[in-house]
């Protein structure tokens, strides 16, 4: 079989699987349907891995499979771009929605739309790799909006639910605020690159980087930076950050699963893989880099402020995610690219499991989702207590878990950058190691230590989750484990991305860490003695005290906080905002437009104001009853009357 | 050249059949039924040759047809088509057989007039894509509205007497003023009214300028452009599902056809002059109208907005005089004729069960009918642009036309990616998503086979344009670069 087949087979197996599952669902049966579901994405996993090893055997792939569209002396393609970047994208990507299907068995065996939501999240993994896959601007936008649409179905896949069915429309639209940034980009891309093709348009920046843009008369700006500013704001939609990142939270409505495979470990990602693979660009702009290093920063830390004032389980999680997607920003605005990747791999695998783990708490619970009910849980629990346990570790970066490794990264790459803004990021990044160590142990110390605070009956029914769902989990948590201290080397002091990722050397603040370490121990050594490490501790320590020895404190500190809280409680107000001012405002502007334009100017004045002179004239003229023919009639013959007199007069 | 009569027979077999039709007896239903059938498929059959003997590399027209007509005043009947018209020909006679079967249970009085009035509009529609000769084209253009105004008088609404005026007055006046200009150009061209003939005339441009306002005062009517777009949202509301379709997916394209085959080439200059105009009202009709729609209680109303809307791209790009502006505005029309058609007849088969429109009326209907919440859902996005549709496919060419000529228009015609997905999302959340609100909507059942089927051809035409827009552009480059040659040339 030729690499081109295979390559094509990564996406098409869980496409078909998706076909089968959604149009045939009802013939096919609950089983059938999961079955082949699970096995296209098993399919693409094993290909995925035949790919990896070919690629790191040297064999990188840049080809078109069809041409979409030819306009002018433009063409547009489909075709896959498979190189180091790539796979590593499509190993992540198949092997948390492989735990996914899996865990999904379990979690929604009961649930009416068992096969929808199976074709669903087998679309999703398709549209998923198509974006990865892509060799070009116009694919990767097809994927991006593809896995919003999926994104969309599955946060609304409860439909009945009056909250789910806002939420996945809020999601739509404030993705669709950066799709629009987004595409404004590409067409300027377009217009200044003449393709959309990855290779040309990277090769020819050299030749347009010094180009300027007149926005408004008078004022130029650097091309590049306009262009990576408008990408950038695509990011920001799909990664969550900070002001879009409103859709992530309320996206918990959607079923578990998908919150771990879409608004957690893949999709949420596509953003950071974006502007990764778009590095050729980003290097040459300083500002479009501030700009992101900012931005990220404050994701990262004011997002994790917010998670220390969640009740319910699974926003903890989310708001969690939101700051560490804004960490990998961070690495991103720093220059860091293999660093944000390589987060993002640990990331994954980590919050993948933290959701799912999460997940089987709330269907042991009964699907109570409030941390209020939960606590002692790890008794009747305990593969879920144990794998949480890694998940948790892992997120706040303690050795030798894998997050520990790539959080630290990101720390020492932001203190290496000289971008106006880095010492603002450094500040948040760091500081937000203890908030992130604080609420992620006071979320498990809520839910699995202390008091049993579940009602009876709930109590009576709890026992560990079938082994559907332990099974995932168990083979998340190894790489969460594991996965920083066997990449670290390779990743960041190896050449893995070759190619695919290109830093401009003066940027580079990865080459101390090169010279410092040559091996994860010495890494992981450092680390014991550096204030990151400090700081989290003291945040569990932290949480310990609060949440297990002295349960009575954190109320006194809510009551005592008054203004913060309501700050917090209210999510810095941007919802309110949202939807006091935007959305209504827009509603309002409609009906405006609406009643006075198109009602009183156009029609009452314009149209029926004719209309009265037409008829007061007409109704002298017509004696006959008035019908449309006749109307009709009139004008023709009135018509031919002028085209007669007309060749009349000129003889 | 061989003798072929392909365009001759895509105007009369239609009204041929539809003089038939109209002649069977209102008991026999099978028969008036069968007969329209078979009268559409014929139609839609005859111009399948055009598109397979379709040469996309020649320029000029094809299938060229003329045979003397009015020999005192040099009138011939007079046909060709290039490729910008043969889609139109081909989507036209295709989206009468949809008319058809949409119809088919549903019309009770007067069925026999009903499928006439369709099929004989059908050839007429014709007859203005493939006219070459100006009288000929203004005679189809103003007999095509003749059924249009029956299907609205005899199967409309409570309100189409109002609807049928306002249609009436907008039209009035463009339909005069295109024809003085016909006389005009008549004259300059030597006595003839080859439309080509036109083409070549080198005009002055105040000339030319009052020219185009004629053409304007008549193609913008058509073609809905803001502010005359009025009298459409009551002409939807008011026709019976198969004249929604009509209006939608052919009436408004006529309009805007006329902008391709008469303003930019024979009043070019005036066309380059006066952009700033026409691109000024696409872009308010983009992003005003997507904002009215947003608050409409009606569904149909909605969509008739959202077709003011889409149509706003169709022009922006027209008068962009670039080949990713017209080729997308052309892409435009043809993905709006499939959404607006999927979107009326979907707005039918919820108006069939309940007899209402208003939104406010459903909900909840995901519950009772799946089948066609998952159909309603495909077409929303793909009238809200997704990529992978055909709605992306026009949108996304006219925006990097735009960019091209200037970054703002690109970015106010972009921001429809955000408008166009809150109203038709938002109406999607109302009418099909939550619990089922009332009693109406839990007796509702799910779509027949007859609606399967007829939503399930537009699901396939919608991803076939959407995946492989080659299809179409690949016969459209040679037509609409001649096109912006003629546009691009100074004539005075």
């Amino acid at each position: 079989m030729s690499m081109t087949s295979l390559y094509l087979i990564v996406p098409m197996a869980p496409l078909v699987g998706a076909l089968l599952a959604g149009l045939l669902g009802k013939t096919l049966g609950k089983t059938i349907s999961h079955t082949v579901t699970i096995i296209g994405v098993l399919v693409s996993f094993i290909a995925s891995l035949a790919i990896a090893q070919d690629v790191f055997a040297g064999h990188l792939f840049n080809g078109n499979l069809y041409t979409w569209m030819t306009a002018g002396d433009l063409s547009f393609h489909v075709g896959f771009l498979i190189d180091p970047l790539t796979v590593t994208m499509m190993l992540v990507v198949t092997f948390v929605s492989l735990m996914v299907h899996i865990y999904t068995v379990g979690y929604m065996h009961d649930d009416p739309g068992y096969q929808r939501f199976f074709s669903y999240i087998s679309l999703f993994t398709f549209a998923m790799l198509m974006l990865v896959m892509s060799n070009n601007f116009l694919q990767l936008f097809f994927g991006w909006e593809a896995v919003g649409l999926v994104s969309y179905l599955l946060i609304g896949f409860w439909f009945q639910r009056s909250t789910a069915v806002f939420a996945n429309l809020k999601a739509f639209l404030v993705n669709r605020v950066g799709d629009f940034g987004f595409l404004l980009g590409i067409g300027l891309i377009l217009a200044n690159f003449h393709s959309l093709d990855y290779a040309t348009v990277f090769s020819m920046v050299p030749q347009v980087m010094h180009n300027e843009i007149t926005l408004i008369s008078g004022h130029s700006w650097s091309l590049m930076t306009v262009i990576c500013i408008l990408l950038f704001i695509g990011a920001m939609g799909k990664s969550a950050q900070m002001p879009l990142h409103v859709w992530l939270p309320d996206s918990m409505e959607g079923p578990t699963p998908i919150s771990a495979l879409i608004h957690a470990a893949t999709m949420v990602t596509a953003g950071i893989f974006m502007v990764s693979r778009m590095s050729p660009l980003f290097e040459v702009s300083d500002t479009a880099r501030s700009v992101i290093l900012v931005i990220g920063a404050s994701t990262a830390l004011f997002m994790a402020f917010l998670g220390v004032i969640q009740y319910d389980i699974k926003r903890v999680v989310a708001y969690s995610t939101l700051s560490q997607l804004g960490y990998m920003t961070v690495a991103l605005g720093a220059s860091a690219y293999p660093v944000a990747i390589f987060h993002l791999g640990t990331h994954a695998f980590f919050k993948a499991l933290l959701f799912l783990a999460a997940g089987s708490v709330i269907h042991a619970m009964h699907h109570e989702q409030d941390m209020r009910h939960m606590g002692g849980l790890r008794k009747y629990l305990p593969i879920t207590y144990i794998t949480a346990l890694i998940g948790s570790l892992a997120l706040c970066g303690i050795p030798p878990f894998a997050g520990f490794f790539s959080k630290d990264l990101i720390i020492d790459a932001v203190s290496g950058s000289h971008l106006y803004g880095a010492g603002y990021a450094q500040f948040a990044v760091t500081a937000g190691v203890f908030v992130t160590a604080f609420y992620t142990f006071r979320m498990f110390f809520m839910t699995f230590h202390g008091k049993e605070r579940m009602d009876h009956h709930t109590k009576e029914h709890l026992h560990e989750s079938p082994l559907v769902i332990t099974l995932p989990l168990i083979l998340l948590a190894i790489p969460s484990l594991l996965a920083g201290y066997l990449l670290i080397g390779p990743m960041i002091m190896g050449d893995y991305f070759g190619t695919s990722i290109v830093i401009d050397p003066q940027h580079s603040v990865l080459h101390h860490i090169r010279e410092e370490f040559t091996n994860p121990t010495g890494f992981m050594v450092n680390g014991l003695m550096a204030l990151p490490l400090w700081l989290a501790v003291s945040g569990i320590v932290l949480a310990a005290v609060l949440y297990l020895f002295m349960p009575r404190i954190p109320e006194k500190i809510k009551a005592q906080s008054g203004v913060i809280y309501t700050i917090l409680s209210n999510n810095y107000y941007f919802d309110w905002f949202n939807d006091r001012v935007l959305s209504r405002g827009t509603v309002s502007l409609g009906k405006k437009l609406w009643r006075y334009g198109d009602v009183t100017l156009i029609d009452g004045t314009m149209v029926m104001g004719t209309a009265r002179t037409i008829s007061r004239f007409a109704n002298r003229l017509r004696h006959l009853q008035s019908g449309y023919i006749y109307h009709y009639a009139f004008i023709m013959i009135f018509g031919v009357f002028v085209l007669m007199s007309l060749w009349f007069i000129r003889g | 050249m061989n003798f072929h009569a392909y365009l001759s027979f895509s105007i009369w077999l239609p009204i041929i059949m539809g003089c038939l039709v109209a002649l069977t007896e209102h008991e026999v239903r099978r028969l008036t039924l069968s007969l329209s059938l078979l009268g559409a498929v014929l139609s839609f059959l005859v111009t399948l040759p055009l598109y397979a003997q379709f040469s996309s590399s020649a320029t000029g027209m094809q299938f060229v047809e003329m045979v003397p007509w009015i020999k005192a005043y040099n009138i011939n009947y007079y046909l060709g088509i290039d490729g910008i018209s043969l889609w139109f020909v081909l989507l036209n006679s295709f989206v009468t057989i949809l008319v058809v079967i949409a119809g088919w249970v549903v019309i009770r009085t007067h069925l026999a007039q009903y499928m006439a009035a369709f099929l004989i509009s059908s050839g007429l529609i014709n007859g203005i894509f493939e006219s070459l000769d100006a009288v000929l084209f203004y005679v189809f253009f103003e007999a095509t509205l003749i059924p249009m105004f029956l299907i609205i008088g005899m199967w409309g609404g409570p309100q189409r007497v109002y609807a049928s005026i306002k249609f009436f007055l907008y039209t009035l006046m463009g339909s005069l003023l295109m024809l003085a200009a016909f006389i005009y150009l008549y004259f300059e061209a030597g006595r003839s009214f080859d439309i080509l003939k036109f083409q070549a005339l080198s005009l002055a441009l105040p000339v030319q300028i009052l020219i185009f306002l004629a053409f304007f005062a008549s193609f913008a009517v058509k073609a809905a452009m803001w502010p005359f777009h009025t009298w459409l949202p009551d002409a939807h509301v008011e026709a019976p599902t198969g004249g929604s379709v009509i209006l939608a997916a052919i009436t408004l394209k006529t309009g805007a056809y006329g902008f391709l085959r008469f303003s930019l080439p024979i009043t070019p200059d005036a066309s380059h002059t006066l952009s700033g105009l026409m691109i000024t009202l696409s872009l308010v009709a983009v992003l005003y109208v997507a904002l009215v729609a947003l608050i409409q209680k009606d569904m149909k109303k909605l969509i008739a907005y959202s077709s003011v809307s889409h149509m706003g791209f169709v022009t922006l790009g027209i008068f962009m005089f670039n080949t990713l502006g017209i080729e997308g505005s052309i892409l435009q029309m043809i993905s709006h004729a499939f959404v607006s058609i999927a979107m009326f007849l979907c707005i039918g088969v919820l108006y069939d069960r309940m007899h209402t429109r208003d939104i406010s009326a459903y909900g909840g209907v995901a519950n009772k009918m799946p089948v066609f919440a998952a159909f309603l859902m495909l077409f929303a996005m793909a009238s809200a642009g997704l990529p992978g549709t055909s709605g992306f496919v026009g949108e996304f060419t006219v925006i990097l036309g735009a960019i091209k000529v200037n970054f703002w228009y690109a970015v106010l015609a972009a921001a429809n990616l955000i408008f166009g997905a809150a109203y038709i999302l938002w109406m999607y959340k109302r009418v099909i998503f939550g619990e089922v609100v009332n009693s109406e909507v839990a007796q509702l059942e799910d779509v027949t086979a007859r609606e399967k089927f007829f939503l399930a051809i537009i699901v396939v035409l919608i991803f076939a344009m959407g995946l492989y827009p080659q299809l179409i552009t690949s016969t459209i480059h040679t037509s609409v670069n001649q096109l912006i040659q003629q546009s691009s040339a100074i004539k005075y």
